[in-house]
């Protein structure tokens, strides 16, 4: 039941039905994409030639997700989209992390160790926000190159703390900024210094950001195609280049199926955080703003 | 030596001086209690004493040793603040061994204090709770509790009442008050309300725009205001300041004021409170100060046997407090307030008879707002 009163006329409940009616229908055409790639990678590649997109499969088999995931070719190695997933783990992971604990240090010394000039640094990392990924593209080449991390995992996962650093302060410092400046003060009579009122104070009460921070990176870092197809080597490319290289493959016949199969094992990692943290999310992004 | 002291503390932000050239001291045991409106910096200088802001200029001494660049970790203080600001993610447990285990402790001597602050607070059944399953009075009692662990040398109070509700700060007032008296702490409590300030204090400090009008012990303050500002600031019902004319000479200075109709009202001032400063204001315009309760009806079987000059006058507005009743009564074209026992049956719009006690009556000088007699 919802917590509201409205008229019990027969038009109003007619109108109501209606809305319901559409918002059903409008749904249903944004889920069908998902629906046609589901039943496209359990589908054997006979009955997708048949052509009938949204039919039920006839015989159901995981053939092509097995595929996809051990032995689809990629380019030119035939080893399915296993190792890259790995290695997108092994890039989004730590950077994840590393991006999410810098911003989290940002926003705390940003709110509540107020330096001069601490808004024009907030400013400034704000900006960062708003640089389009290809603006860095050559000059990130050359720093990776000078640093000697180029065609390397730990390079990429630089690149992604580097870009992700504004938008995790961002998230962190509006979050602490409503963190009563007299709790840090207490902490600060009792003896604690900058990072013990860091891990004891202020970490264990940014869980719902946390949340935001963690979700935002990740789906960010997983989802990138364009540092992992600019800056990867070889062995560290990510699962988004490598299913393109998968699906864009000019030889042998179109398996579609496969092709389904490995678009959905490349985002699920992402769907997987959605559905059990999404509820922080949208609680740690209006946190701060209703909380009295 | 004293327990605290602040030698010409200065404080400004940008282009505002926001505390100007303060000084104090408090010897070991006493309250002090900062008072004023808000703005007056009275919380800028609890800050500074507990080393949260830097000061602009001057020193701060606690204990005999100058503290004015140490860190508040080094100086040995404790401090309730008002939103209590305890550790939301801790137990109340963890909340008052926090400072004990910044300070490295030995866990056998934490217990213990936690021990001894739960049974002084009565907070004994609350300690494995988090601070968001309390209410305000227990999570107020968990910041006190926080402070009297430590032990330190001066605690300071930043308006810890003033989130409660009226009825609870009055039993937390007293509760202060016995703390107080039992532990023999030294205390300093920022407050912006003037009855917590006259009950708790050893000794008051009235504060307006960054300066301290008057230091002294509440009985002082009250009595004996030093401006206009600070008796106006003390005391509920506010003083009542009337325009009178001083004339007389030394021995028989009298107050006339204008009360609307042909005769002045005369007012004898008493010679016990003559100062020097009176005879350069013969003749000019002065602010006689008198207190609500320095008002009585006027008893017509005692007649002229008690002392004060007789007032006829009519009520405006009568408003029954149940242990008083306020009178709004007019004199000449102003009103003015009077406290009287809750057995006077007094109708407003009537005349009213009043004794008017000049013995504790106060002048100021109008124009600097200065205390004359």
């Amino acid at each position: 039941m919802d917590n509201v009163i409205r008229r019990r006329t027969l038009g109003a409940r007619m109108l109501r039905a209606g809305l319901y009616a559409l918002l059903l229908v409008m749904a249903l055409v944004y889920l069908l994409p998902l629906v046609v790639m589901l039943l496209t990678s359990i589908k054997p590649l006979e009955e997708i030639r048949a052509g009938a997109l949204l039919s039920l499969p006839d015989s159901l088999t995981f053939a092509a997700w097995i595929k996809a995931w051990g032995t689809a070719c990629t380019g030119m190695r035939c080893e399915g989209l296993s190792g890259y997933f790995m290695n997108s783990m092994s890039i989004a992971i730590p950077a994840v992390a590393i991006s999410t604990l810098v911003g989290a240090l940002n926003g705390y010394a940003l709110t509540k160790w107020r330096f001069r000039g601490a808004n024009l640094c907030f400013a400034l990392l704000l900006f960062g926000c708003f640089i389009p990924f290809q603006v860095v593209l050559m000059p990130m080449a050359r720093t990776l190159g000078w640093l000697g991390l180029a065609s390397s995992t730990s390079g990429l996962v630089l690149v992604h703390v580097v870009y992700g650093i504004a938008f995790t302060t961002l998230f962190f410092r509006n979050y602490y900024v409503s963190v009563p400046d007299e709790m840090i003060s207490a902490a600060k009579l009792d003896g604690a210094g900058f990072f013990r009122v860091f891990w004891r104070i202020l970490l264990p009460v940014s869980g719902p950001i946390i949340t935001v921070s963690v979700i935002w990176q990740f789906t960010q870092i997983w989802n990138d195609f364009l540092f992992g197809v600019a800056f990867a080597g070889f062995d560290s490319q990510p699962v988004t280049v490598a299913l393109n290289n998968m699906v864009n493959t000019s030889t042998g016949v179109k398996e579609y199926n496969v092709d389904m199969a490995g678009a959905m094992i490349a985002a699920l990692p992402t769907l997987v955080v959605y559905v059990l943290a999404g509820k922080y999310f949208v609680r740690g992004l209006t946190a701060g703003s209703v909380k009295g | 030596m004293s327990a605290l002291e602040i030698r010409n503390v200065h404080k400004t932000f940008g282009n505002t001086e926001v505390l100007k050239n303060i000084s104090l001291a408090i010897d070991s045991g006493e309250f002090l209690i900062l008072v004023g409106p808000s703005g007056c910096g009275k919380s800028t200088l609890m800050n500074a004493i507990a080393g949260l802001e830097p000061v602009t200029a001057g020193e701060i001494l606690i204990g005999g040793d100058d503290v004015t660049w140490r860190t508040p970790a080094e100086r040995d203080i404790a401090m309730v603040f008002q939103s209590y600001a305890l550790y939301p993610s801790m137990t109340v447990r963890q909340n008052i061994v926090f400072g004990l285990e910044m300070r490295k402790v030995p866990k056998a001597e934490r217990e213990e204090a936690v021990a001894r602050v739960a049974d002084l607070l009565q907070i004994t059944p609350l300690l494995d709770r988090k601070p968001s399953q309390l209410s305000g009075g227990q999570r107020q009692r968990v910041a006190m509790g926080r402070a009297l662990a430590r032990e330190p040398q001066i605690y300071l109070f930043d308006e810890p009442l003033s989130n409660l509700d009226a009825k609870l700060r009055v039993e937390m007032r007293t509760e202060i008050k016995k703390l107080h008296q039992r532990l023999g702490t030294t205390i300093v409590y920022v407050t912006h309300d003037q009855i917590e300030a006259m009950t708790l204090a050893d000794r008051i400090a009235v504060m307006r725009d960054g300066k301290i009008l008057q230091l002294g012990t509440p009985d002082e303050v009250y009595n004996d205001p030093a401006d206009i500002f600070v008796a106006g600031f003390m005391g509920s019902p506010s003083m009542n300041f009337i325009r009178a004319t001083l004339a007389g000479q030394p021995g028989s200075y009298r107050l006339s004021v204008d009360v609307g109709g042909e005769q002045p009202l005369v007012l004898p001032w008493p010679e016990a409170r003559e100062t020097p400063a009176l005879i350069r204001h013969v003749g000019e315009p002065v602010t006689l100060g008198l207190r609500p309760e320095h008002f009585s009806e006027e008893d017509a079987r005692l007649g002229d046997q008690v002392e004060g000059t007789l007032l006829n006058t009519t009520t405006t507005v009568v408003e029954p407090t149940g242990a008083d009743l306020l009178l709004r009564v007019s004199l000449g074209d102003s009103e003015v307030t009077v406290r009287l026992g809750p057995k006077s049956c007094v109708v407003a719009g009537e005349p009213i008879a009043l004794r008017i006690d000049m013995s504790r009556a106060v002048l100021f000088e109008p124009e600097t707002e200065q205390r004359l007699a």
